[in-house]
C-alpha cells in the first residue's frame, strides 16, 4: 500500500510582508487602500522592505505608517519631501518614499515638492490626486476640477474667484532633477495594474539613483465627493482624467535598459 | 590645540563638526549666514550632508527628518528665520528627537535690521511653536564660550531627546577673537535603537508628533514635563563676576552680560560694590541662583537688549525683597559700557522703591538718552 500522493498546496495569494495586519481606517470604496496595497507589493517585490523609510502626510493618510510594516515617520502638513530630503541625505544608502495627497503636495508643500524635484532628491513620492481635501471633510483642493462642489466652493469651483486646477506631473517633469514622472489611475482593474507598474519603475529610478520620481495617483473620495464609490470610479474615468490626462511625463532614457 | 584667532560664526559652524553634526540644513540670512557658507565648504570635504534649503521651512523640516535617523543635525538662523522654523520646532518637541538651533539674533519685530539684539528671548525661551514643550536654552557671551556651548548642545540634545537653541547675537557671530576649538569627535558607529534606518532585523520604529488621542498626548505631556524638570535640576549653567561681596548685582546674559562686565570692573574701580551675574542658560533659568542674590543685595539692575523680557522673569524670583531696576537698548543697539556704568552709579546711589515700575522708568531715562543722541 502506498500513501496517497498529498495534493500539491500553493500560496496564490497572501498579504505583503511589507503590510502590516491592521484594518485601514478608510472610507468604503477609498482608493487609499488599493494604493496602499500596491506599494507594499512593489516594495517587497524589490526586496527593499528592511531598508526602507515612509514619510507619511497630513490628511487621511496621515495614519498610512500604521499599514506599512516598516521604518516610518510622520512629516508637518505638505513637508514630507523635505523631511525626506534630510533623511535621504544622511542615509542615501536607504530607499526613502513619501506618501502624499493634493492639499499636501499641491497647496501647502508646492514649495517643497518644487525645490525636492528641482534638486533631483533620489527620492519617490506617491502623489494621490483626489481632487479634494478628505480628512477636513470635503474642501476645495489645488486641483478640485472647475465648477465641482466642495464645502469651501459651495456653488461650484468658479474658475473667476479660485482659479484652476494644478497639473502637478506636467509642472514637475519640466525640472531636470526629475527621473521619472507619470500619472496613472486607480479607477479600474486595468488602470491598478498600470499603477503597480508605475510605481514598480519609480522606485526603480530611486535605487538606480536616476534623481526624483514621483507617480501621481487618480483617487476617488465617495464620502468627501457624496456619491457612491462605483459611481467615484466612473467620476474618475469620465470627469478627472479629461482634466488629469494619464501620461508619461518624464521616463529617464535609462530605465528602459536593463540593470547593468 | 591652541587658540587661535577665529571668525564667531566659522568658528561655531567648525565647533559643530566637530562635535559629530552630520547634516546641516539652512537658509541664507543676515547675519548667520557664515555659518551656512563654512558649511557648504566643509560638510561635503568630510562626505557629511549639506543642503541650502528654499526656505527656513524646508530646512528645519530637513533637520527633522535627519534628527528621526539619529544622526547628530542641526541648523543655524536669524530672527525671522526662526519664526518661520517654529511650526519644525514644534514638531521635533513633540517627536522627542534631538537637534541644535542657532538663532544669530537680530533687531526687531518684523524685517527689522540685522544689527545685534536679544528681541528673540520670549520666542527662544518660551518656546516659540505651539503645543506643551520646553526647549533647552544656552546664551553665550564670547566666540569661545559659543564654541563650548555649540558642544554642549549637541550632547545635551541627545542625552534628553531635546530642541536645544544656542542663542547669540550679531556681535558674537561677526566679531573675531582667540579661542580653542575642541578635537574632532569620532561619529558613533550605530544609530540610537529609535532612529529610522530601515527595519533590518527588528520591528520597525515609528518616528512622530501624532497622538490622537488626548489621553496618549497627556501621558507624552507628562513625559515631556518630568524630562524638564530634571533638565531644571541638572543643567543650570551661570557666570559670575565679583558677587563674592556685591552690595548690587547686575544681571545680563550674552553680549549685554559681557558688556556689562567692562562697566561692573569699571564702577569696582570707583569704589562701587557691584558684582555681575550672567545666566547661560536662559532655560533652565538659575532661579535658585537669582533668588539667593535677591537675598543679599541691596538692589538689582538688569541689564538686556530688548523691552527687559529676561526682567519679567527675574521680578518674580526676587519677590519684592529689593527693588529691581532695568537698563536696556532695543531695536539693534548695543549699550557701550559707560552707559551700564552710569546705570550702575545712579542705582547704587537710589534708595527709592521700585515698585514693579522697573519697565516704565526706564523708557522714561531711556527716551532721554535717545533724545540727546547717545
Amino acid at each position: 500500500m502506498t500513501a496517497p500522493a498529498k495534493p500539491e498546496v500553493k500560496v496564490v495569494f497572501q498579504r505583503p510582508e511589507s503590510f502590516t495586519d491592521l484594518t485601514t481606517h478608510y472610507c468604503p470604496g477609498c482608493t487609499h487602500g488599493v494604493a496602499h496595497r500596491l506599494i507594499a507589493e512593489v516594495i517587497d517585490e524589490m526586496g527593499l522592505r528592511e531598508k526602507t523609510i515612509g514619510v507619511a502626510p497630513v490628511g487621511c493618510s496621515v495614519f498610512a505608517y500604521k499599514y506599512f510594516n516598516m521604518d516610518f515617520v510622520e512629516a508637518p502638513h505638505g513637508r514630507a519631501p523635505a523631511m525626506a530630503t534630510g533623511i535621504k541625505r544622511v542615509l542615501p544608502q536607504n530607499t526613502v518614499f513619501t506618501y502624499q495627497g493634493d492639499g499636501d503636495l499641491a497647496s501647502i508643500g508646492m514649495a517643497e515638492i518644487m525645490h525636492a524635484a528641482a534638486r533631483g532628491e533620489n527620492i519617490t513620492v506617491i502623489f494621490i490626486n483626489n481632487a479634494i481635501y478628505g480628512m477636513t471633510g470635503g474642501q476645495m483642493a489645488p486641483t478640485t476640477l472647475p465648477g465641482m462642489t466642495t464645502t469651501s466652493s459651495p456653488f461650484g469651483r468658479d474658475v473667476e474667484l479660485t482659479g484652476f486646477p494644478i497639473r502637478m506631473s506636467e509642472m514637475l517633469a519640466t525640472m531636470d532633477g526629475t527621473g521619472y514622472i507619470v500619472r496613472r489611475s486607480l479607477h479600474d482593474v486595468k488602470n491598478i495594474r498600470k499603477a503597480k507598474k508605475a510605481l514598480f519603475m519609480a522606485f526603480e529610478t530611486q535605487e538606480r539613483g536616476l534623481g526624483f520620481s514621483m507617480v501621481e495617483l487618480l483617487s476617488s473620495c465617495p464620502t468627501n465627493w457624496k456619491i457612491d464609490p462605483s459611481k467615484s470610479l466612473e467620476f474618475i474615468a469620465e470627469r478627472m482624467v479629461p482634466v488629469f490626462p494619464l501620461d508619461d511625463f518624464k521616463v529617464n532614457p535609462e530605465l528602459t535598459k536593463k540593470r547593468a | 590645540m591652541a587658540k587661535e584667532l577665529l571668525k564667531g560664526n566659522e568658528a561655531f559652524a567648525e565647533a559643530a563638526i566637530r562635535a559629530g553634526c552630520e547634516g546641516f540644513y539652512g537658509y541664507p540670512i543676515t547675519p548667520s549666514t557664515e555659518f551656512l557658507e563654512y558649511m557648504a565648504k566643509r560638510m561635503p570635504q568630510l562626505g557629511r550632508a549639506f543642503v541650502q534649503a528654499e526656505s527656513e521651512v524646508a530646512a528645519v523640516n530637513m533637520v527633522y527628518g535627519a534628527a528621526c535617523t539619529g544622526k547628530r543635525t542641526m541648523t543655524a538662523s536669524s530672527s525671522p528665520g526662526i519664526s518661520l522654523m517654529m511650526e519644525g520646532i514644534s514638531y521635533i518637541a513633540g517627536t522627542e528627537v534631538p537637534a541644535v538651533i542657532v538663532n544669530v539674533i537680530r533687531g526687531g519685530p518684523g524685517l527689522g535690521n540685522i544689527a545685534p539684539s536679544q528681541g528673540d528671548y520670549y520666542q527662544m525661551v518660551k518656546g516659540g511653536g505651539h503645543g506643551d514643550y520646553f526647549p533647552i536654552v544656552l546664551a553665550p557671551a564670547s566666540v569661545q564660550e559659543t564654541v563650548d556651548c555649540i558642544i554642549l548642545a549637541f550632547d545635551l540634545a541627545d542625552k534628553y531627546r531635546s530642541i536645544v537653541h544656542v542663542i547669540v547675537d550679531g556681535n558674537l557671530g561677526q566679531m573675531m577673537e582667540p579661542a580653542e576649538l575642541p578635537p574632532m569627535r569620532e561619529l558613533p558607529k550605530e544609530p540610537p535603537e529609535w532612529a529610522v534606518t530601515g527595519a533590518k532585523g527588528r520591528e520597525p520604529n515609528f518616528l512622530s508628533s501624532i497622538y490622537i488621542d488626548p489621553a496618549d498626548e497627556e501621558v507624552t505631556n507628562i513625559r515631556l514635563v518630568k524630562r524638564w524638570m530634571e533638565i531644571e535640576k541638572n543643567e543650570v549653567r551661570y557666570n559670575e563676576l565679583m558677587m563674592e561681596d556685591a552690595e548690587f548685582a547686575v544681571i545680563g546674559f550674552g553680549t549685554a552680560g559681557r558688556v556689562a562686565s567692562s562697566a561692573v570692573r569699571a564702577a569696582r574701580e570707583e569704589g562701587i560694590k557691584v558684582g555681575l551675574f550672567r545666566p547661560i542658560s536662559l532655560a533652565p533659568f538659575p532661579k535658585k541662583e537669582v533668588e539667593e542674590i535677591s537675598k543679599r543685595v541691596q538692589r538689582i539692575l538688569v541689564v538686556e537688549m530688548n523691552s527687559g523680557m529676561m526682567l519679567d522673569d527675574i521680578v518674580p524670583l526676587v519677590e519684592g525683597r529689593v527693588p529691581v531696576e532695568f537698563y536696556g537698548r532695543m531695536g539693534g543697539m548695543t549699550p557701550f559700557p559707560d552707559e551700564i556704568l552710569d546705570e550702575i552709579r545712579r542705582v547704587s546711589e537710589n534708595k527709592a522703591p521700585v515698585n514693579g515700575n522697573a519697565r516704565a522708568e526706564w523708557i522714561a531715562r531711556l527716551e532721554k538718552i535717545v533724545e540727546e543722541g547717545k
